[in-house]
């Protein structure tokens, strides 16, 4: 069974929890040409290395992120959202 | 073949065939480099020899031939699909498994038993009628069927009435089946290598070189290799591949994983798959049950495998058909697929002149091997893209022109 740090809920099944991807920088919605609309509505990270994903656990409906290798499936870290800005 | 049959049937001099030639040394170039010795890049081999006389032809896989996906899949062959462009081109996929036996001289064990999709509610039942008038639109065999029809097609199905997983209702698709996966892609590799084509196994590209718009040559494990034309057909490896030569696709890789109980008798006749349950079972001639589903919930490069997967597909298995609960597990596995966001592939032109996408096959790529490898070497030998691969076109994102097959995809492959 994989294991999942949560921010809010501690050390649960990664079961409980469903994925919602990788993050994306959210475009202007004013200023964005179709082609970069498509760019972020269709290709997500999908490089072999560490990606930062969004993650919901599904009992508490908590959303929050995470930091994985898409190759070995490690979880590095997790952290809540009001952190992304400070990554940023 | 049946001339061959009765010709050496009684002799003792039948000719063995040899098997595919042991990997020569690399020539500094070659007209066409398909990367990848999978189905599909085999069968591009096999109609560019054969049928547009091309022969300076490589195959470049990095592993041993077929070892990817073409090796992993379940071996549903369809065509009920929903969009017109998908079911014309699966449609002429399921024509050339007919006759791929013919074709390659090899007994690829095609076996058009039909496809039973269940219902378990109003609203499934409601996307069959669209699925099934889509398909008898355009030709196909596809008829939705009510529990007396589901019963009687498969009469040791768990109908499960009054509960509340009752099957209502089914999409009977007869032009369905299944083929032995291993034998497709030994056929396009024995009758290609036959015709001149050359099977580099244990050879990995590894970069590209581009000069302006075109891709000079490739650089692999074993040298450099010029060439004139270049397909990408790497399976799970395609949005990795393709990044080496600088084009992003659309792909996001996720395990799919399967399974195959002991040899029973033959009882199950159709191959079966519930949408509800994310599961689908076929029968395989050596009589194990493939089991299969969805794939897994979040992106990674790996073929691990997953209790949590596994424990989900018996809980659909023996659901649908409960005297399976007593049955073993044999095998099980999983492959990396590489998953478009409309679940149709990327078929044709890229950004670069010479470079040719046969990518986001998913997981639902096998039944396409030969139909995918005839137009791509089509495409390759005129270097334009043919009516029917148009709509499956990478643009095909930036023009918001989707080919939305998720519906018709997800149960089954
Ligand atoms: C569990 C499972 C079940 C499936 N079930 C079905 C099904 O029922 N029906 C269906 O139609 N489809 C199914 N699929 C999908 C199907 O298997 C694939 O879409 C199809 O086999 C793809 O064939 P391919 O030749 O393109 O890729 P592959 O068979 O994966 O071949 C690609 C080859 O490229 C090689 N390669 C990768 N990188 C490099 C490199 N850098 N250099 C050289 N070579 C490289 C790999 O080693 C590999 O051999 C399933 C897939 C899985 C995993």
């Amino acid at each position: 069974m994989k294991l999942l740090t949560c921010p809010m809920n501690g050390l649960r099944n990664i079961d409980e929890f469903q994925s919602f991807g990788p993050v994306r920088a959210r475009p202007d919605p004013d200023a964005t040409a179709d082609t970069e609309w498509s760019r972020h509505l269709f290709r997500a990270e999908n490089r072999k290395g560490i990606v930062t994903e969004w993650w919901r656990h599904v009992p508490s409906n908590y959303f929050f992120l995470a930091e994985r290798d898409l190759v070995s499936n490690e979880i590095i870290c997790t952290f809540d959202a009001s952190e992304l800005r400070d990554r940023a | 073949m049946p001339l061959r049959l009765l010709k050496y049937g009684l002799s003792r001099d039948y000719p063995v065939s040899g098997d595919i030639p042991a990997t020569p040394e690399l020539k500094p170039a070659y007209d066409v480099v398909i990367i990848g010795g999978g189905g599909h890049g085999l069968s591009c081999a096999h109609h560019l020899a054969k049928y547009h006389g091309i022969k300076s032809v490589a195959v470049l896989e990095k592993a041993y031939l077929a070892g990817g996906n073409t090796a992993r899949n379940t071996t549903t062959i369809r065509s009920n699909y929903i969009t017109p462009e998908g079911i014309a081109f699966y449609k002429e996929g399921v024509e050339l498994f007919e006759r791929l036996s013919h074709e390659l001289d090899f007994n690829v064990m095609f076996s058009q038993r039909g496809q039973l999709t269940l219902a378990h509610s109003e609203a499934t039942l409601r996307s069959f009628h669209m699925r099934a008038e889509m398909g008898k639109h355009m030709g196909t065999r596809t008829e939705v069927v009510d529990q007396k029809g589901v019963e009687e097609l498969c009469p040791l199905l768990n109908m499960d009435y009054g509960g509340p997983l009752e099957i209502l209702g089914g999409l009977w698709h007869a032009d369905g089946g299944t083929a032995r996966h291993d034998a497709v892609a030994w056929g396009y590799a024995a009758q290609a290598s036959r015709r001149g084509v050359e099977i580099h196994q244990r050879t990995e590209v590894q970069d590209f070189e581009v000069v302006g718009d075109r891709v000079q040559a490739v650089k692999t494990n074993r040298g450099r290799v010029a060439c004139g034309q270049v397909l990408i057909a790497t399976g799970g490896m395609n949005y990795d591949v393709a990044l080496k030569a600088g084009v992003e696709l659309p792909i996001r890789c996720y395990p799919l994983q399967a399974m195959v109980t002991q040899p029973l008798k033959p009882w199950l006749h159709t191959l079966v798959s519930s949408v509800s349950l994310h599961t689908y079972l076929v029968q395989s001639s050596r009589g194990e049950v493939v089991i299969g589903g969805g794939s897994d919930p979040y992106q990674l490069y790996s073929t691990r495998s997953t209790l949590d997967m596994k424990e989900h597909l018996a809980e659909g298995a023996i659901h649908l058909f409960p005297f399976l609960q007593g049955v073993r597990l044999l095998r099980q596995w999983a492959g990396i697929t590489d998953m478009t966001p409309d679940y149709s592939p990327i078929m044709g032109a890229s950004p670069l002149a010479n470079l040719w996408l046969d990518c986001g096959w998913g997981t639902w790529g096998f039944k396409a091997t030969p139909v995918a490898g005839k137009r791509m070497a089509q495409t390759i030998a005129e270097g334009r893209v043919p009516d029917i691969l148009k709509p499956f076109a990478l643009e095909r994102f930036e023009t918001f022109r989707l080919l939305n097959e998720m519906g018709a995809t997800a149960a089954s492959h």
